[in-house]
C-alpha cells in the first residue's frame, strides 16, 4: 500500500510499504493492506514501516492518520 | 562649480552604496525563493487536513471543540502581528502597523479604550514599535525568523490557542502580509478566532464510513488544533515571503536610483575635469603670450 508521512514542514516519506505500526491514541495499531477506511488520531511516538527495501522508523509528535483504499496518510 | 576631488570621493560612495544594494537584492532573491519552497511544501499537508475535516464537519458541535466557533461577548482582543525582523524592505512593516492601528481604531474602538486590546508581535519592528505605545505587548516569541519551521509556528499556535480557551482573549486577529508574488503583497487581517463556521467548512462532505479512532469528537479535538496551529504557520510563511520579496523589489529600487545619481555624478566630474585642463590650457598659452611681447 501506499504511505505517505506529511509534517508541515516537508514530506517525511512517500513510497510503497506492506505494513505500518502507528501509535494511536488508543494504542498502538498495525495496518496491512486492504486495511478499512479509517481516520485515527495519533499520540506522540514512532512510526514504524515495513517493505521489502527494509524497514524504517519516524518520530512524530501527535497527529491524525487517514487510511482509504491502501493509501494512508499521516498527518504529523 | 564643484572641485574635482569631492566630485571623485562621491562617485566612490554611492557606487559602494550600489554594490551592497545589488547584493541584497540578489541576497533576498535567493531567501525568498526558500520561503516560497516551504509555502509549497506546506500545501499538500494544509489539504489533506481540511479534506479529513471534511468528512467530520457535520459534527463540529461537539462541546470540546464548540468553544471555537462560539462568538462570545467580545472583551478582550488579541492581535497578532506579523513583521520582519529588518528593516531595508520598503513599507513592508509600516504597512502592518498602520493597518493594525485602523483595525483597532474601525473594529475594536470600544475595548481600546478599556486597555483590553493586546499586541502579540512577532517581528522585531512590529515590537519596536507596539512597546512605545500604552498597548499592552505580549512579546515571548522573539527571533522566530531566524530559523522559522513548523515548530516555532505551532508554538505560537499552541500559546493564542490556550489562552483563548482560558478565556484570556475572546477574539484574535491575524495581521499580516499575505504572499501574492515576488512584487506584490496583500494587506490582509484576518479574524482567527473565533472561527468563522462558513469559511471553515466550505468543502463538500464526501462520506467514506470510515472507523473514526477513537471517535469523532476525539479526532477533531486532535485536529482543530492542528488546523489553526497550521494556518498560523501558513501566515509566517507567508510573511517571510513577502518580506524577502518586498525587500527585493526595495533594493531593485535603490540600485537603480544609485545608478541614476552615478550618472549625473560623472557628468559633473567629467565637466569638472574639462573645465580644469581648459583652465590650464588658457594659462600656459597666456604665460606664453606674456614671454614673447
Amino acid at each position: 500500500m501506499l504511505l505517505d508521512i506529511l509534517t508541515a514542514d516537508k514530506t517525511l516519506f512517500s513510497g510503497e510499504v506492506d505494513s505500518i505500526t502507528l501509535p494511536g491514541s488508543k494504542g498502538q495499531f498495525q495496518v496491512l493492506n486492504n486495511h478499512a477506511a479509517m481516520v485515527s488520531s495519533l499520540d506522540k511516538g514512532i512510526v514504524k514501516t515495513q517493505s521489502k527495501s527494509g524497514n524504517q522508523t519516524f518520530e512524530i509528535k501527535g497527529g491524525v492518520v487517514e487510511i482509504l483504499k491502501n493509501k494512508v496518510v499521516v498527518l504529523a | 562649480m564643484a572641485n574635482l576631488k569631492e566630485v571623485r570621493i562621491r562617485i566612490a560612495s554611492v557606487s559602494s552604496t550600489q554594490q551592497i544594494t545589488k547584493a541584497m537584492k540578489l541576497v533576498s532573491a535567493t531567501k525568498l525563493r526558500r520561503a516560497q519552497n516551504g509555502i509549497v511544501q506546506m500545501r499538500p499537508y494544509a489539504q489533506k487536513l481540511n479534506g479529513i475535516l471534511a468528512n467530520l464537519s457535520e459534527s463540529v458541535d461537539v462541546d470540546s471543540v464548540k468553544l471555537f466557533f462560539a462568538e462570545r461577548q467580545i472583551k478582550n482582543i488579541l492581535m497578532v502581528v506579523i513583521t520582519s525582523d529588518r528593516g531595508l524592505c520598503g513599507s513592508f512593516n509600516a504597512n502592518v502597523i498602520k493597518l493594525t492601528n485602523k483595525t483597532i481604531k474601525e473594529k475594536y474602538f470600544a475595548q481600546s479604550e478599556n486597555g483590553n486590546v493586546s499586541v502579540l508581535t512577532i517581528g522585531k519592528k512590529g515590537f519596536e514599535f507596539f512597546n512605545k505605545t500604552t498597548l499592552p505587548v505580549i512579546s515571548e516569541f522573539k527571533d522566530t525568523f531566524l530559523n522559522l519551521n513548523a515548530d516555532t509556528g505551532f508554538e505560537i499556535g499552541t500559546k493564542v490557542l490556550s489562552d483563548f480557551r482560558a478565556g484570556k482573549f475572546d477574539a484574535v486577529e491575524i495581521i499580516y502580509n499575505q504572499f501574492k508574488n515576488a512584487a506584490t503583497q496583500i494587506l490582509s487581517a484576518e479574524q482567527f478566532l473565533p472561527i468563522n463556521k462558513a469559511s471553515f467548512s466550505n468543502t463538500t462532505a464526501k462520506n467514506n464510513d470510515y472507523i473514526f479512532e477513537p471517535s469523532k469528537e476525539g479526532i477533531l479535538e486532535e485536529l482543530i488544533p492542528r488546523i489553526l496551529k497550521t494556518q498560523i504557520y501558513r501566515s509566517l510563511l507567508d510573511s517571510l515571503a513577502s518580506e524577502h520579496g518586498a525587500r527585493m523589489v526595495a533594493m531593485d529600487k535603490a540600485t537603480e536610483n544609485a545608478g541614476d545619481l552615478l550618472k549625473g555624478l560623472k557628468v559633473e566630474y567629467n565637466r569638472a575635469r574639462q573645465a580644469a585642463i581648459t583652465k590650464e590650457i588658457s594659462e600656459i598659452v597666456g604665460g606664453a603670450a606674456a614671454l614673447s611681447s
